[in-house]
């Protein structure tokens, strides 16, 4: 006990760590509001000029508008075969399941750039036109591996007795996974979408090989990064987008967790 | 029932299996037979050749690069660990009911845009930045220098920063599920605090420190987009000439090689990964 009541380093150190974390970002939404073209100390005085001046940049708008169309499609496409591939990997046991799984697993650390040139390369000689198609297409591999996790440690966690005695009651066994599993795994699967959605709008390195001619928000932001004078555009936008993330982020979490322990 | 069983399993992994081995496995297949064509376009294209890889094992510039790269991701990988662990240690064993809630605070910036927390780096950094004009005004410095900017040690740095939370999250995971009762019998048995763990919440929180190791290591190792941006031309790693290739060379089938030179480096470290870790140490709380 006495050691419990001792002196500890660890909380200062966590928001130490924290305020490193924080401070960057904080930074930028300061410059946000700051009423000069250069990102620089002493602050000028508050605008909100900027913010004005995105809603007047129809190329923004647009990437955005790709970008949201990106993240929506693959989202749900990594969430329908995430979701799927999940039930078959925690109800079933069958041949070639670790194989399975590993492949699975993959897209989640191998390097962008790599699995970026390979995807290249083979839509190319299948002489696939590059477009925001090729982006999802590669989006959805990234995405599985998370979606697969966040539903299969929910439905590890609901009894497959639960799916016996609805098919004791008389279901089919299909029956059974559309009234007993899937909403009881519901809250994993809206928070494996979100994931999915999250990845996708902020990916930047696999879209920067596939994309063709609509760019995506950060392709967009990107390009603009050599215009000094576009800085304060980038940092407005980059400073919805943190707080959009945040907002999005508590709310999956929610999900996750205290939405799933009822 | 058996038959059954079957067309179940079709329809669950089925379509998921086959969009991995269409978009994932065969790519990668393809990319390492582009490697023998002589050039990128038209006729050269249909040219077989070994030219490229002459090239680069000819080439010290290719390996010295993938070395460097690799010292660079261990140095962000332990770091990145070093420095999360202690913050770890503490969300599991000292911070009580409120362990959720700070591990959320942690990984908040983790969820925020990968580009633009790097691009954060470059406003502070640049020498037109928020650091240097600070400090200016403050009288702590005389003129304008960019800190830091432009070199390796502004990568790892800047790259360090992007993984903590990642890197954080799988040994929250592994000392979560340490056994309360084992600490209780070490402290009875008179251990004191740090030979406790040393001995007993170390060791069993390397499954932890392993996935994290490997989920900042293997990424990072192909890293373009962080040098691109704060690295400047000495912060450059080995993603950057793989991206060069299909940007300004135009160089397909050596900028495949590249890149099948990384799936071949990085490929055993991954199956060791499949190997040592559970999936569950990364996302399960």
């Amino acid at each position: 006990m006495a050691a419990r009541a001792r002196f500890s380093l660890s909380p200062f150190y966590f928001f130490l760590l924290n305020a490193f974390l924080y401070l960057p970002l904080l930074l930028l939404v300061i410059f946000s509001f700051n009423d000069s073209t250069s990102l620089v100390f002493p602050l000028r005085g508050f605008t909100l000029q900027w913010y004005r001046d995105l809603m007047q940049t129809p190329e923004l708008i647009e990437s955005v508008v790709n970008s949201l169309l990106l993240a929506v499609g693959s989202g749900l496409a990594a969430t329908v075969l995430g979701t799927l591939a999940a039930i078959g990997l925690v109800r079933f046991r069958f041949a070639g399941r670790g194989l399975f799984l590993s492949i699975t697993a993959m897209p989640l650390v191998i390097p962008s750039v790599v699995l970026a040139v390979a995807l290249l390369i083979g839509l190319i000689q299948l002489n696939v036109p590059l477009s925001l198609w090729t982006v999802g297409l590669g989006h959805v591999v990234i995405s599985l591996p998370v979606v697969v996790m966040i539903v299969a440690a929910r439905l590890v966690g609901i009894s497959a007795t639960l799916e016996e005695a609805a098919m004791d009651l008389g279901t089919t066994f299909w029956g059974a996974q559309w009234r007993v599993t899937l909403p009881l795994a519901m809250p994993a699967i809206v928070a494996g979408f979100l994931n999915a959605f999250t990845t996708s709008f902020d990916e930047f390195a696999l879209a920067f090989f596939l994309i063709g001619r609509q760019p995506t928000l950060p392709i967009y932001l990107y390009s603009q990064l050599r215009f000094p004078s576009r800085l304060p555009l980038v940092v407005a936008v980059a400073a919805l987008i943190i707080a959009g993330s945040v907002l999005l982020i508590i709310f999956t979490e929610w999900l996750r967790r205290w939405g799933s322990e009822e | 029932m058996e038959r059954n069983k079957l067309s179940w399993l079709t329809l669950f992994i089925g379509p998921s299996a086959l969009w991995l081995l269409l978009l994932f496995v065969l790519p990668m297949g393809a990319m390492a037979l582009f490697t023998f064509r002589a050039g990128s376009f038209g006729a050269e294209r249909e040219v077989f050749t070994l030219e490229h890889y002459r090239d680069f094992l000819s080439q010290h510039s290719y390996h010295l690069l993938l070395w460097r790269s690799t010292w660079m991701s261990l140095w962000v990988a332990v770091l990145s660990i070093v420095l999360s662990y202690p913050v770890a240690h503490y969300l599991v064993f000292r911070a009580g009911d409120r362990r959720i809630l700070y591990l959320l605070i942690l990984m908040v910036p983790g969820w925020i845009s990968f580009l633009l927390r790097i691009f954060a780096w470059k406003v502070i950094l640049g020498s037109g930045g928020a650091l240097n004009s600070l400090l200016l005004w403050s009288g702590l410095i005389h003129e304008a220098t960019p800190i830091l900017l432009y070199s390796p040690l502004a990568v790892v740095v800047v790259l360090v920063y992007v993984w903590i939370p990642f890197a954080a999250l799988p040994i929250f995971a592994s000392l979560q599920r340490i056994d309360n009762s084992l600490l209780e019998a070490a402290a009875d048995l008179g251990s004191p605090q740090w030979e406790t763990f040393l001995r007993v919440v170390l060791p069993l929180s390397m499954p932890g420190v392993g996935a994290a190791f490997f989920l900042v290591f293997i990424p990072t190792l192909g890293e373009y987009v962080t040098p691109l941006l704060v690295g400047g031309v000495n912060g450059i790693m080995y993603g950057n000439v793989i991206q060069s290739q299909f940007s300004r060379a135009l160089n397909w089938p050596l900028g495949s090689l590249l890149s099948l030179v990384m799936l071949v480096v990085v490929l055993p470290i991954m199956l060791l990964f499949n190997r040592l870790i559970k999936l569950e140490e990364i996302v399960e709380i």
